[in-house]
Order: structure tokens, then sequence, then C-alpha cells
């Protein structure tokens, strides 16, 4: 899934011909220790993943808890080591990026929480919320900050600013509270900025106005956003591309339309299956959802890891060999053996 | 509609007021709605706007500082609100109403076992023996899909979906005429819910138990529902049975609440709801959603009287006098 997703390049893609996340074989495994010190074990939490994020490109990455999603997330962000692979930001490689290095890479990414509440400290205000990653960043000038800060609210259509400003998080409503987190999130101007589930927790209503803020931006900043949900029926509205995560490894990856509109992968099928729209008939129907729960990451079962729920089970191959990446249709990635010509009998 | 006789539950001008140091908080504000025998009634709303107070008022599980609570809710021929508290504990509670809490998956009891916990109402509410209890638990427990040997095993090996049947296995061991359940599958993975729905409407045709659904997810809502009651601002603006509802809402508010719900299969652009619901504390008078209402007009300060706009549709609005 190494190939570039994006005709549209940009000014800077031209430069230096790459896309601005590289994700590259890219393993991130947790060490489980039994009385503290001797090995017994890893938790296979990201394994095998690769994709590209090109500049100004949304791309949404759907999965259920416990998926990998967030340690894929905290590993672009910079928080994680990779056990193995890399992830390439900007041209600069994570691995070999370390000390003040590792500060300005991680200022160079917006995040933005799931929680708003929890994600604001409670004893600080809106400005100096906003003030806190300019002054960590070395931006000394008292006057450019407030300038900044002005600037970036007057975005996330925080106004009047002048009354906002002095207020604690618990005085602004939900949404209120989200724009704060974005405005901080983008208070650096990042190039990249990782949202995750940055709508589940507000109400319907507020839930739109934030999505369509949120794509404003992008196209406005032409920032590269990576949408991190397990809502599908948000997903269309925001981003070009998506891929699909079961137990740590992406399971298909396509358009956006090719996969809400023609899913290939059989989870991709119980995930749609399993969203629904708001209809009457809903309550007359009993929907299929694969049986059984995601599996241990300690020990995925072999082969495919959807196979012991998968209900196109083939024995003898989907439990043997994991199966490849096929492309059904130019950009739909498919890690399926159902779309394999020989079924895998080639082994 | 002839179907008065199996009315299950009847609420009538609940009022359930807050004290607090700015004045009353109107949390739940002249509630009308109906629960028939195996449906299920949803009430949707926003947060804030007093769904999860209207079930404390029906469990009457009221804070301390519970001001007026007043009006009717008849459960068959009874209205209880007219019990003193110790016969509606006796009763009532979890015997005849229970209900599943907000985040029930965290509030199960983590040092005692699944079983035992499942079993507990039983024996306290229907002055069971632990033996009869535990083989109701189990009875339950198969119903709502936990194999039988997680009995002995403790809220924290299980998964999320797992413990969320449990909490439903415990509300309905009694054998309950009404179920509460607040935001049953908001915490839960998209699979997690869908099967925990596939269970809830299972359980509706099975059992002689109806359900009260409380959501702010007008899709997953729409899963159970039979009869729909949208609430803004302590009161409920509209009732309307589920399909009629769906597929034409009559409120603006409703109106503008489903137009806001992303759609997976459709590529309409969701719209939203300029401006913020008011406060409880000091409500506008007059349509309390008057100033956020895209169909305003000077007859909306005054207050809309509740209009039955066809059979059993019923709406609070100027608009359909």
């Amino acid at each position: 899934m190494t190939d570039t997703i994006t005709e549209t390049s940009t000014a800077e893609q031209a430069k230096n011909g790459q896309a601005l996340v590289q994700i590259k074989d890219l393993h991130v495994w947790y060490e489980l220790k039994k009385f503290g010190f001797s090995h017994a074990g890893y938790v296979r939490a990201v394994d095998n993943v690769n994709f590209d994020l090109n500049y100004g490109e949304a791309i949404a990455c759907v999965g259920e808890s416990g998926c990998g999603k967030s340690s894929l997330m905290k590993t672009i962000l910079g928080l994680n080591i990779p056990t193995k692979g890399d992830v390439i930001f900007d041209g600069e490689p994570l691995t070999q990026t370390k000390g003040e290095n590792l500060r300005r890479y991680r200022s160079k990414i917006g995040y933005i929480q799931q929680d708003p509440f929890g994600a604001l400290p409670p004893f600080m205000n809106v400005e100096r919320i906003l003030e806190e990653p300019l002054i960590i960043n070395g931006v000394k000038d008292k006057e450019e900050r407030r300038r900044r800060i002005e600037k970036i609210l007057e975005e996330v259509k925080l106004t009047p600013i002048a009354e906002v400003l002095p207020k604690f998080p618990h005085m602004l409503s939900g949404g209120q509270q989200q724009r704060v987190v974005i405005a901080r999130a983008m208070i650096m101007e990042p190039k990249l900025l990782v949202a995750d589930e940055p709508v589940s927790m507000l109400d319907a209503s507020v839930r739109v106005e934030v999505l369509r803020l949120l794509r404003k931006l992008q196209e406005t900043h032409n920032l590269a956003v990576l949408y991190i949900t397990h809502d599908l029926s948000t997903v269309r509205y925001f981003s070009e591309y998506i891929f699909v995560m079961y137990a740590g490894e992406i399971v298909e990856f396509a358009r956006m339309d090719d996969l809400l509109d023609d899913s290939k992968h059989p989870y991709t099928h119980a995930l749609l299956e399993a969203s629904s729209d708001p209809n009457a008939d809903n309550a007359l129907v009993q929907r299929e959802i694969p049986k059984g729960e995601p599996p241990s990451l300690v020990n995925p079962p072999t082969g495919c890891r959807f196979h012991p729920r998968c209900p196109q089970f083939m024995p003898g191959i989907c439990d043997v060999k994991a199966p490849p990446n096929i492309e059904v249709s130019p950009k739909h990635l498919v890690a399926c053996w159902l779309y394999d010509e020989n079924r895998g009998h080639a082994f | 509609m002839e179907k008065q006789n199996d009315l299950v539950l009847k609420v009538r001008n609940l009022r359930l007021y807050f004290n607090t140091r700015g004045g009353p908080v109107q949390a739940v504000d002249g509630v009308d709605f109906d629960l028939r025998k195996n449906e299920a009634t949803v009430i949707i709303g926003e947060s804030g706007c007093g769904k999860s107070s209207l079930a404390k008022a029906i469990l009457r599980l009221l804070p301390r500082n519970a001001g007026t609570y007043d009006g009717e809710i008849w459960l068959h021929d009874m209205n209880i609100m007219n019990m003193d508290d110790e016969t509606y504990r006796k009763e009532i509670r979890w015997k005849r109403i229970s209900m599943v809490p907000q985040a029930a998956m965290n509030a199960l009891n983590p040092v005692m076992k699944i079983g035992d916990q499942v079993a507990e109402p039983a024996m306290i509410h229907m002055n069971m023996s632990k033996e009869d209890a535990t083989k109701s638990a189990v009875r339950m427990m198969e119903h709502v899909g936990v194999p039988v040997d997680f009995l002995h095993r403790y809220s924290f090996e299980l998964s999320g979906g797992m413990r969320q049947r449990s909490a439903l296995a415990m509300a309905l061991v009694t054998l309950p005429d009404v179920v509460i359940l607040d935001e049953p599958t908001s915490a839960l993975d998209v699979l997690t819910q869908a099967s925990i729905m596939n269970l809830m409407k299972r359980m509706k045709k099975e059992l002689e138990t109806s359900f009260i659904l409380i959501t702010h997810d007008i899709a997953t809502s729409s899963e159970l529902a039979d009869n729909v009651a949208v609430m803004y601002a302590g009161q409920v603006v509209e009732v309307s049975d589920a399909h009629r509802f769906f597929h034409q809402p009559l409120h603006p508010y409703s109106h503008a609440l489903m137009a806001s719900v992303p759609r997976l299969r459709e590529t309409i652009e969701p719209e939203f709801i300029t401006g913020q619901p008011p406060s409880l504390l000091n409500p506008p008078t007059g349509c309390r959603f008057k100033d956020r209402c895209p169909k305003r007009f000077d007859k909306c300060d005054e207050e809309p009287p509740t209009v039955l706009v066809d059979v059993d549709r019923k709406v609070k609005c100027w608009l359909y006098v």
C-alpha cells in the first residue's frame, strides 16, 4: 500500500517529490513482562502497516477499539517508538529523531483529542491554553503571541474574542470546548492534523458544525488530516481516502466512495451492515453481526486475523497463510483471499 | 386508538425541578408520554435537555436538591406518584420498573461475581432464596447471550459487550413491566452496539417487557423504536410513532435534529442547528426553541399548545394549530 495516492501535487510536494507522511512497514509491539522483568511476549498493536499521506489530503482510519488505531496515531505523533519500520514525516525519519529535534517534530503535528473537556486543563483560561504551545515553542514576543491567538480564534469562530479569552473550560459548551482544542492544535500552524474521534462526544446538532470547521481548516491551510473514528457515517463528509484496521492490520484501503459503496473485505461489510441510518424499518430486522469478539493481540490467529469470525471463511486457506494485499480496482486494496484468483493455492 | 388496554405506563404532566443557588432548574417540565406492552418508546434529545432527569423522575431516584416533583405516572391502573417512598421502593423499583444506567458496563461491582450480581435483585426484590435467584439469573443470562460459565467471573474479566449484557440481565431478572435504558450502547463499538440492539429487539418480543430507551443517537434509536418522544429544554415537543416520525418529523426541532444526522447510504449534506439550547434555570417564555427556529413567527412568544395532529401524533408547536 505504498503507492502515492493523489494526483494533485502542491508546490511543497513538487519540491521533494515525497508524501508528507510515509508509514513504512510499521510495527508497534508492546513488551509484556512477567514479574516486571522477564519477557513474556508482545502485544502486537500495529503489525506491518504501510500507507502514504500526501500534503493537503484527508485520510480516515476506521476500526474498533483495540484494533491498534490509537497506537498508530501515537506513533505518528512521536509518542511511541516503532518496534520495526519507520514513520517518515516531512522527510524526517522518526526513529532517527531525538531530543530537541523530536520536540520540533511534534510541534509540526496538531492533535485533536476525543474528549474536549478531558483534554483541556481546568485551571487555565482559554488565553493561557492557547499561549502555552507558543511559549514552549519559543515565540518570545508577547504581541506576536496575542496576534496569533486572536487569528486562530477568529478562524475557529470563537467570537467575540475578548469574551472568550478569559473563560475557563467549564464555562464553555461542548462544541466551544472542542473549538478550543482545535485552535490549540492549529496554533503552531502544523502540516498534519491528527483528529482522534473529534466529534464522538458532541451532540448531533453540533457535530456537523465541527466537522465542517475541520474541513474548512483543511482546505484553507492545505492541511493533511488523519481522521480516526469508529463511526463510518461521519467519514463520507470528510476524507478522500479511508482504510479499515482490524487486529493491528489494515484490511482494506480505498477511495471513500469505493469503500462505502463497494466494500470488499468481509469485515468492512460487517461494519457497514452494523451502522444504521435513521429509518423506522430498522426496528424490524435483525442485523447480521459476525460472532465473537476481536482477538487478543498477544496471540493473534494464524493466517487472516479475521478468519475465526468471518462468514466467508475458507478452511485450509484463510487459517493458514496471511492474505496479501490484492488490488481489486485502481487504488482499492484488500487483504482477503476471496479476491485472489488462485485462492492462495499457489503456496 | 384501540390499544388503550395495552398501556403499561402513562406519564402525564410530570415535573422535576432542582433547587440551585441560582433558582430552580426546570429539568423535566410537564412531560407526557405513553408506553405500550411489548413496545419501546425512545426519548431523543441532546445533552442537557432533561432526558436522564426524566428517567430519574420515573424511578424516583431523586438527588438531594430535588425541588418540585409532581404529575402523574400511571403504571397500568395505579398512579405510582401517590405511593409513599417505602412502598414505592418495595413494590415498584426494580420489581416493576428497572433501569440500565448510563455506562452500566462500568457500574458493575468489581468485587462481586457476575452471577451473584445478576441474582441479587431477585433475592432482594422478589424475596427469592439464593438457589432460586441463581436459577433465574442463569436463565436470564442465557436469554441475553452471556455464557453460563461467566457466572463465576468478575466484571473485569469480561469484555464491554458482555458486561453490558450482564447489566441488562440484572435489569431483567425480576421480569419487570418496564425497563429504562439510559444510553445503553453509547460506549460500545459498532459491532457490539449492533448485536446489543439485536438482542433488545429479541427481548422486546420474547419477554413481557416494554422499554424506554433514552438516547441522543438518532440513527441507533431507530433500531428499537416503536414510538418516539423528542425532548427539548425539559419539555416533550413531539410524540409520534416511529414510522411516521422517521419519515416526516413535524416539529421544527425534530426536523433540524434529523437533518443533522450524517447518513451513510445517502449523500445529503447534514445541517447543523445554530445557537444553543436555552438555560433551564430561566427558560424563555413561549416556545423554548423559538430563538433557533427557522420558522419562527409572532405567535411563538406565547406558550405553544400541544396539538393532536393525527392519530397518536402530538406536537407542541404553533405551526400546527
